[in-house]
């Protein structure tokens, strides 16, 4: 188990760029997708925005309020971003392109979408607001209901594969990408995915119509940048853990380098995202959390149980 | 689950929908070529900059009746009401301030002879406050607005120079009362 230290420094630059250009990005395709034009003043198709958002949240007062816990206010969103790029360690971007090839691959990236949760859980706690406080119990709930059947859909990955390693997932898919018969398994992780980016339709966590700004309602300036970031990268991350798994990953037909073929799934998929923000409105919670106990998570455990006895009975 | 669905592909054609956003004030092809400049439509009942207009004969038609004063919300018309030689009412200042103004026409709604109106223009900024008060050369213009033909001074029953009791356009003569008379 080697680890990819020359891959660390392009990667989080990279990261943080993709982030930085999601900024744009969203809004842009978001604007198309409303008949409107989005941010398109500033340079060409309006790319120097996300320069322009930089400067303003990089000089903007970085206010603590005086009854939040200051220390854990700080670190809160550190903790979401320095989450968030760890589990970018596991993925493989293209053969032998990652940082570290673990055995465990799968489930340190689980491990690493749950530890983002304790950053907003404390984000909102330490804020000492009531807004932030109830933002913060729901993103917990939201979070721990939605992890369960976000592990169990990708276990009949594993299952085909025999194998929590990424690069092994991605190689075992050169006949077939398991979106096909995973396509249960697939729809499961793409939702419980948003769920655990809290993207919409899953903002509950910072609802704006409810609580103002959920979690993040008392940051400012570089921090609430940094809770931004944080959100930018988990979209990436699900986005490309989601090609890794069920869309052959760096697989493609050879007149595009495999590095090309991952970054087009993944913004494919970033794409999606938009998209659904841009077309599906906010459930309520009661929905949110109905949805995920009585229907995603007996269809994870029928789609678990009927991959498991497939591959069983082909193994005979 | 269905109805998502669908919802997803409809706002997705949107993306090969045109944009309704108008680029004021000023829109590039290509962002390395020249700005041109770039108008929203704006209807002809638009409610903008506030013009004060002139009757067919081009005098004044405002007669300083103050109502327009009274019925503004936010209290931004002045004016002094002055006669001349032939007993015709008219401002002697009028003046609106326009960083009070909101534009809600209800001082062209209460004027009884269409003097004062509003214009689709809305380019009035200014960089210092006292510039946006509009005093009577500001606001008179030259032309008749609107209302081509309307002469208050041509419908009302009052006499006036050049124009007695029953001359008035739609107006018969003063009955003589005394012809009634058995």
């Amino acid at each position: 188990m080697e680890v990819g230290f020359i891959m660390i420094l392009p990667l989080v630059v990279g990261a943080m760029l993709g982030a930085l250009v999601l900024v744009w990005w969203e809004r842009r395709l978001l604007g198309f997708l409303q008949d409107r034009l989005g941010p398109n003043r500033l340079g060409p198709f309006g790319v120097g925005q996300m320069v322009a958002d930089l400067i303003k949240l990089i000089t903007k007062h970085d206010w603590v309020p005086p009854f939040a816990d200051r220390l854990v206010f700080t670190l809160a969103p550190v903790a979401i971003v320095a989450a968030m790029l760890m589990g970018f360690a596991i993925v493989p971007f293209a053969p032998g392109w990652h940082i570290i090839d673990l055995n465990i691959g799968l489930l340190f990236f689980l491990a690493m979408t749950s530890l983002a949760v304790y950053g907003v859980l404390l984000a909102g706690l330490a804020s000492n607001n009531k807004y932030s406080l109830l933002g913060g119990l729901r993103a917990a709930a939201q979070m721990v209901t939605y992890e369960v059947f976000m592990g169990l859909s990708i276990m009949g990955v594993v299952i085909l594969t025999g194998s929590f390693n990424m690069s092994e997932i991605v190689r075992a898919q050169e006949d077939l990408w398991f979106f096909i018969p995973q396509v249960l398994g697939f729809v499961v992780f793409l939702i419980a995915g948003i769920a655990e980016a809290h993207r919409a339709p899953f903002d509950l966590p910072e609802a704006e119509h409810e609580l103002v700004a959920g979690f993040h309602t008392e940051y400012s300036g570089m921090k609430f940048a940094l809770v931004m970031v944080g959100e930018y990268l988990s979209v990436i991350l699900t986005s490309a853990i989601i090609v890794t798994l069920f869309f052959g990953g760096w697989l493609g037909p050879d007149f595009l380098p495999p590095i090309i073929w991952f970054s087009l799934k993944t913004g494919l998929f970033i794409c999606f995202f938009v998209l659904l923000r841009a077309a599906i409105p906010r459930p309520r919670y009661d929905q949110l959390m109905s949805l995920g106990w009585k229907i995603l998570l007996p269809i994870t455990l029928v789609n678990l149980l009927v991959t498991g006895a497939v591959v069983l009975l082909a193994k005979g | 689950m269905i109805s998502q669905l669908v919802s997803l592909w409809k706002v997705f054609l949107h993306l090969f929908a045109s944009n309704e956003t108008v680029q004021y004030p000023s829109k590039k092809k290509w962002w390395w070529s020249k700005p041109t400049k770039v108008m929203p439509y704006l209807a002809p009942r638009y409610r903008g900059r506030i013009i004060l207009t002139r009757d067919p004969d081009g005098e004044e038609r405002c007669v300083a009746c103050n109502l327009c004063a009274v019925v503004c919300p936010v209290d931004c018309i002045a004016l002094q009401k002055t006669e001349d030689e032939n007993g015709r009412w008219y401002p002697e200042f009028f003046r609106i301030n326009f960083s009070r103004c909101i534009m809600c026409g209800m001082c062209e709604e209460a004027c009884p002879t269409y003097a004062i109106q509003l214009t689709p223009d809305f380019e009035i900024c200014e960089y210092d406050r006292n510039n946006l008060v509009y005093e009577k050369e500001h606001l008179l213009i030259n032309g008749v607005g609107k209302y081509p033909d309307y002469s208050f001074w041509q419908v009302a029953g009052k006499t006036i120079f050049g124009k007695n009791k029953g001359e008035a356009q739609n107006e018969s003569p003063p009955e003589d009362v005394r012809s009634l008379l058995p």
